[in-house]
């Protein structure tokens, strides 16, 4: 078959309409400190981590907000809970409890 | 008429009340704790944004009606009763005062950069506050840092000690943005080789000619602007200091070394304002800044029948606000004590 060099590219939208609701509705509930970030990144500058690997807990919880599930997964596993991030937030988020919440509501959630 | 004014304060928005009552005629004392009124304003080098000489503003406000004015320089004030309609006011250096109305303009004070510990102010030398800044400008010899380098690389921080649930202030002090973006461009004037970089959350360009001013700092001046809100600084063995932020339009941790950082803080109401809200029992918000009886239709009106406030002691505020403010303030004493020569 000839091949005219057309691909079909995935779209890669944040879909808003079909964003499922469930997992952030769930996380701030439990812990509703989240819905006072501000997404200044001071949690992510101070990450200990986020210095040697590609995790940033201020993406994280911006991603869990728009309901990327998939995305926070593959992130979440690399946090030491150190806590250092919730010393320097200026909005007073509990950034250890939130990553713990949210492992809990994966597994809730399946 | 008769009636006689105190206004507690001297900087621009005590100096403008009292001057704006003095030019309708109202019999105005004015009491500044200091040596000299004039107040922030005075130790400010030039005024965003179109970067006049701040002395200007002050003498435009010293003119013709402020001669009428009795001004009280080192006075402080022990008491203030209310006897009969009238207030009493006991200061430390002379007799007791006796008027109408009185008007607190006790503004604010700057945000004490060294409580934000993690930023190093009063522990690193190069790292120092917006004011210490234009101490610099004002003084005319130049920038350099304290080690006598003239710095390459210059950092500036926004929002220190504003919307930081850590320092107890949930609020915006709303004119140090700006006032970063003015310095920005004044440290490129000054030191053209130099490098600046400007780290902050958001670029709150509220008013007339902020936005055009963070549009100049940007195309014609070349600052660099770094979304992200610095978490912690660190001193170099040649005390240059490190600052760490994310670049959070990259999404990824950032760290810069830089030969001077300046901290732009921001307002709290002064430990002068406070008293005297105490002394009278004056409600405060939780920002601790004065409230007043209602804060769209009377915003210059206390509980107390008499007393009223203007300027930055009821929050962050910017001059040409605090002016406007001041001259409203006028009017409702004017409009107060019309009243009670009627009663």
């Amino acid at each position: 078959m000839n091949q005219f060099g057309y691909t079909i590219s995935n779209d890669r939208q944040i879909d808003y309409d079909t964003r499922d609701k469930r997992f952030i509705t769930a996380v701030l509930v439990a812990e509703p400190s989240l819905k006072g970030c501000i997404g200044c990144g001071t949690c992510s500058a101070t990450c200990s981590t986020g210095h040697f690997t590609d995790f940033n807990i201020r993406l994280l919880h911006t991603l869990v907000q728009r309901g990327e599930i998939m995305k926070v997964k593959q992130e979440l596993r690399h946090c030491m809970f150190c806590g250092k991030c919730q010393l320097v937030c200026p909005r007073g988020v509990n950034l250890r409890n939130l990553i713990l919440t949210i492992h809990r509501i994966m597994e809730q959630l399946g | 008429m008769g009636n006689k004014v105190i206004v507690i304060g001297g900087g621009i928005a005590g100096l403008t009340a009292a001057s704006t009552l003095a030019g309708c005629g109202v019999e105005v004392v004015l009491l500044e704790k200091e040596e000299q009124t004039g107040g922030h304003v005075a130790r400010w080098d030039r005024l965003f944004p179109t970067l006049r000489p701040a002395h200007e503003v002050l003498e435009k406000i010293s003119g013709s009606n402020l001669a009428r004015v009795k001004i009280h320089v080192n006075t402080h004030i022990k008491r203030i009763i209310r006897n009969d309609g009238q207030y009493l006011i006991e200061c430390e250096e002379r007799s007791n005062l006796a008027a109408d109305a009185i008007i607190l303009a006790t503004g604010y004070e700057l945000f004490e950069a060294g409580r934000k510990e993690e930023y190093g102010y009063g522990i690193y030398d190069n790292v120092i506050t917006s004011a210490d800044l234009e101490d610099m400008f004002r003084a005319g010899k130049g920038i350099t840092n304290m080690t006598g380098k003239i710095p390459a690389r210059i950092g500036l921080v926004h929002c220190v000690g504003s919307r930081d649930e850590k320092v107890g202030n949930m609020y915006c002090s709303k004119i140090c943005c700006v006032t970063g973006v003015k310095q920005a461009i004044e440290l490129r004037q000054a030191l053209p080789q130099a490098e600046v970089f400007s780290f902050y959350m958001d670029l709150r360009m509220f008013d007339r000619g902020f936005e055009e001013l963070y549009f100049e700092a940007q195309q014609k001046w070349g600052v660099h602007f770094i979304r992200g809100r610095v978490s912690e600084c660190a001193e170099n063995q040649d005390y240059s200091v490190i600052v760490k932020t994310e670049d959070t339009l990259t999404g990824r941790p950032l760290k810069i070394t830089v030969d001077l950082l300046v901290l732009l803080v921001g307002f709290v109401p002064s430990s002068e304002t406070n008293r005297i809200a105490g002394m009278l029992g004056l409600p405060v918000g939780q920002d601790r800044f004065l409230l007043t009886t209602d804060e769209h239709t009377a915003d210059n009106s206390t509980i107390l029948p008499g007393v009223f406030l203007t300027g930055s002691l009821k929050g962050p505020s910017g001059i040409v606000n605090t002016i406007a403010d001041a001259r409203a303030t006028a009017i409702q004493v004017i409009q107060f004590l019309e009243k009670i020569k009627h009663v």
